[in-house]
């Protein structure tokens, strides 16, 4: 049955692929959280301490034994789905990751729908314009979101639609305190809400979500729309476009199935890395917002050497990175024909 | 039909406003093939841009008419314009595979035009589209027409750029260099098929090309661009017998045809007598059952299978075949830049083909085989001036330094033509000869005994390719050199060597002494080949001034 499926085949090969990634993955978080400073054994026994108790606590965490053993016993647990206890939220790994993940999530993902829904257009709108005054927007609002770090626009947007205004709520969370928390279905409110009919507390997540995403948004926005600009200008320039054109076809044509479409390929691997590293600027999005996501739940975890916690982080967002590429690849594959994927 | 009375063309650039065309007049009537001959540069395709009205940004029509069938081409609206392109007017372009858009299906690409003409609907699209590809003779329509440009061959692609121009039933065809690129039999199958199409309509075309051979076998009448001017036009045979203007004799001059030698390219003022080659029977590189085979996707693909031959010394050897034979791959592995999958390659008495291509940079006859490359420009590190190119070989294989290296460097600059003070520029700052030569005197500054020419003029212009030509001829008699000239341009391999060996699929089909394989090919494969290249008209003028007996002199001189 494979065989007849070449697509299937090549995207269940290219699954396997990232099998010694995450391997990989296990073994340097394992390590890397081994070699931090710090005991977390002094800072969990307690201030007033001894000797004999620091002593106590590291027997009763298990960090008395080997490395080696500490390990197969780590990937003992993890084979049984089992990330460990958080030393410091005192909940299992798993458990946190399950409602913070998604927390963030929402929040990168909104941010770069909006982001695309802006940079796309105006990366367009710059390429086939250029030198006019969409073109000079497209660059004061690119390099504005390179240089703007998202703490400074993060405040900013609070002290403006908060502070001053008043039009937006208190940045604290993902919901006011005046509405419940959605049932838990896939752990992104706005869908929940959704799901559940409750169009009250969609528009209160609505209303939490839009400054932080926004922050986040104005700094994803910048390479997306350069790029855009980029690879339109080099495909309106190609030869195909001159064929296309002499051949009497009409601009929206040219400019969206013959240009456009080319186009998508680098944009389509910008967007990848844009996303990686918008997980990452997260965490100070997260601070200035208060918002209950795994980047904030991260670097707490690392500051106590909360070895569980810090791993069951590593890991996930490892996992997310290897669907992520899985999912561009396959994009490039749905735009680009010349990928081929009965090459291997 | 076409009416171009004092066009002129400019664009506005950085350095401010550059004159690509200054007021040309021509007129193209019904089912007349107009070609118009130039180098690059000199405005010919800005020309049919400008009738198209699809110039690059930046480039404005600033004066003159353009009348098509009573149709003010410079004026009318842009949406009229759109009308015209491709129903009307339509273009077939150089480099066909760019030409097409590479993700989309060649069939729509088909439809998008019939649709945009409404020549066809949602319903009929597919079937007409099919029929396009039909009238271009592409074999199996049905199955191509679900194909992407990347999976057919450059021939493949041209006959579907054409079926694009000649969906709409357009009046007036204007090929833009349609076959720069292309395989010498691919250009013949493309080159006839479009004149067929052009006939069976009655419609005109504008045929665009630096080729003057080309365009005098397919147009009824020809004009001679050159820096945007129309210097001379007329019928073929009047500008191939008697050019006029001094710029089209030189071009007439230097184009190879058949039964001229090497030294009446060039300009009659730059003819220096032919130099005297000594050919030994001493064989310098002997080929013995040579093979090569990669792993490709769908099993091994066998590039040469088991060919030999010999180079004696002093001898030029060419090695003739089409895109796809195996005369890179040899190549390649002669001058040791890859590994033979089996066979010897017995190099002044050893087999160099046992020495791993890796190992070959630190052998002591790495000085001894060195090749002269394909591009020029794209040959030469850009960030090095001429000295610094010509020095690296010196400096590398020949531990030359300080005033040896200048002096060597000179003297090498002297040898090849280039005057010294270009040497301490950059390759952007030099032109194409000027490259060339950086490149050739690359190759011979460590005086190698066998060198291998890869298409050496296939970028040139043919002024240029002229004055290249005669200096490799030059060289090897100077310094001794035997050659492995590879090319696929017949009329160049007849002009510099003594024996041609002729490939296809991996394997030799006919070699021999290059005047008996060119005057009577024994193969069928030799014979299409010669066939299919481009027979520009014979000079009268030259019988007339009875220069014929000498040309044939120096030919015979070249090849005894």
């Amino acid at each position: 049955m494979l065989s007849s499926a070449p697509r299937l085949r090549a995207i269940l090969l290219r699954m396997a692929q990232s099998v010694p990634v995450v391997v990989g993955v296990v073994v340097i978080s394992f390590l890397l959280t081994r070699a931090l400073p710090g005991d977390p054994a002094v800072y969990f026994a307690g201030v007033t301490a001894d000797a004999e108790s620091i002593e106590q606590t590291r027997v009763a965490m298990g960090l008395d034994r080997p490395l080696l053993q500490q390990f197969f016993s780590y990937v003992g647990d993890l084979l049984q789905g089992d990330l460990g206890q958080s030393l410091s939220s005192g909940r299992s790994v798993a458990e946190d990751l399950a409602k913070r993940l998604p927390a963030s999530l929402e929040l990168t993902l909104t941010a770069l729908l909006l982001a695309i829904a802006i940079a796309v257009p105006l990366g367009v709108l710059a390429a086939t314009r250029p030198g006019t005054s969409v073109d000079h927007l497209c660059r004061v609002i690119v390099t504005a979101g390179v240089s703007l770090p998202t703490f400074f626009t993060g405040i900013l947007l609070i002290y403006i639609f908060y502070y001053l205004l008043g039009i937006a709520p208190s940045p604290l969370g993902r919901l006011d305190f005046i509405y419940l928390d959605p049932d838990h279905v896939t752990g992104f409110y706005l869908i929940d809400a959704a799901l559940m009919g409750d169009w009250e507390t969609w528009r209160g997540a609505a209303k939490q979500l839009i400054l932080p995403a926004s922050t986040l948004a104005l700094f994803t926005l910048a390479p997306v729309a350069r790029m855009t600009r980029a690879a339109m200008l080099t495909a309106l320039s190609s030869d195909f476009i001159r064929t296309a054109r002499a051949a009497g076809l009409s601009n929206p044509t040219i400019l969206y199935r013959y240009a456009f479409r080319n186009a998508l390929l680098p944009v389509v691997t910008t967007l990848g890395m844009v996303f990686s590293f918008a997980l990452g600027a997260n965490v100070l999005v997260e601070k200035v917002f208060a918002w209950p996501g795994i980047g904030s739940y991260a670097v707490e975890a690392l500051v106590v050497s909360d070895y569980a916690a810090v791993q069951g982080f590593v890991l996930a967002m490892a996992l997310l990175f290897v669907a992520l590429n899985l999912v561009i690849d396959l994009l490039y594959t749905a735009i680009d024909p010349r990928i081929g994927f009965s090459s291997r | 039909m076409l009416t171009v009375k004092d066009l002129a063309v400019s664009f506005q650039t950085r350095r401010g406003e550059v004159d690509a065309v200054r007021g040309i007049s021509f007129e193209v009537s019904k089912g007349e093939i107009l070609g118009i001959v130039g180098e690059s540069g000199s405005g010919k395709s800005v020309t049919s841009y400008a009738l198209m009205r699809i110039l690059d940004a930046g480039g404005t029509i600033k004066a003159g008419e353009a009348t098509y069938s009573g149709l003010d081409l410079r004026r009318s609206a842009e949406r009229d314009m759109r009308d015209i392109r491709g129903r009307e007017i339509s273009m077939i372009f150089q480099n066909p595979r760019a030409a097409l858009n590479p993700i989309r299906k060649v069939g729509h690409q088909i439809e998008d035009v019939l649709r945009h003409h409404a020549r066809a609907t949602r319903y009929d699209a597919r079937a007409k589209a099919i029929a396009a590809l039909e009238a271009v003779k592409i074999k199996d329509a049905e199955a191509r027409y679900n194909a992407y440009p990347f999976e057919l061959s450059g021939g493949m692609c041209q006959r579907i750029v054409c079926a694009i121009a000649l969906a709409c039933d357009p009046r007036l065809l204007i090929a833009d260099e349609p076959t720069t690129g292309l395989d010498i039999t691919t250009q013949k199958a493309v080159m006839d098929l479009v004149r067929d199409l052009i006939r069976e309509r009655e419609m005109s075309s504008i045929l665009i090309t630096h080729d003057l051979g080309l365009a005098a076998q397919y147009c009824d009448r020809i004009l001679v661009m050159k820096d945007g001017v129309i210097v001379e036009q007329g019928d073929p045979v009047q500008i191939f017998s008697t050019p006029q203007h001094p710029y089209s004799r030189k071009r007439v001059d230097a184009t190879p045809r058949a039964g001229t030698g090497v030294r009446s390219l060039l300009p009659p003022e730059d003819r220096s007598a032919e130099p005297i080659l000594k050919i030994s029977d001493q064989p310098l590189l002997e080929v013995r059952d040579l093979t090569k085979t990669y792993a490709g996707k769908s099993g091994p693909v066998h590039a040469v299978k088991g060919i030999s031959f010999t180079v004696n010394q002093g001898q030029c050897v060419g090695l003739v075949g089409e895109s796809g034979c195996g005369k890179s791959t040899t190549s390649e592995i002669l001058v040791r830049l890859m590994d033979a999958t089996s066979g010897e390659v017995i190099f002044d008495g050893d087999d160099i083909a046992r020495v791993p291509a890796r190992a070959f940079a630190k052998d002591r006859r790495r000085a001894d085989i060195q090749m002269v490359f394909q591009d020029a420009t794209d040959s030469l590190n850009p960030r090095h001036t001429a000295r610094q190119t010509i020095a690296e070989p010196l400096r590398r294989l020949g531990r030359m330094r300080g005033a040896k290296l200048t002096a060597r460097i000179e003297e090498l600059a002297i040898l090849v033509g280039l005057p010294l003070s270009l040497l301490d520029r950059f390759p952007h700052q030099l032109s194409g000869g000027q490259k060339a030569r950086v490149g050739i005197a690359r190759a011979v500054a460590l005086e190698p005994k066998f060198l291998i020419l890869d298409e050496p003029t296939a970028a040139l212009d043919v002024s240029i390719q002229a004055v290249v030509l005669n200096l490799l001829v030059d060289l090897r008699a100077k310094l001794g050199l035997s050659y492995l000239s590879v090319s696929h341009d017949l009329h160049v391999v007849r002009l510099l060597c003594d024996h041609v060996i002729v490939m296809k699929d991996g394997e030799i089909v006919e070699q021999g002494p290059a005047q008996d394989v060119m005057s009577n090919p024994q193969s069928d494969y030799t014979k299409s080949l010669l066939a299919a290249a481009p027979k520009p008209p014979q000079r009268r003028v030259i019988t007339e001034e009875n220069d014929l007996e000498n040309i044939n002199a120096d030919a015979v001189a070249l090849h005894a």
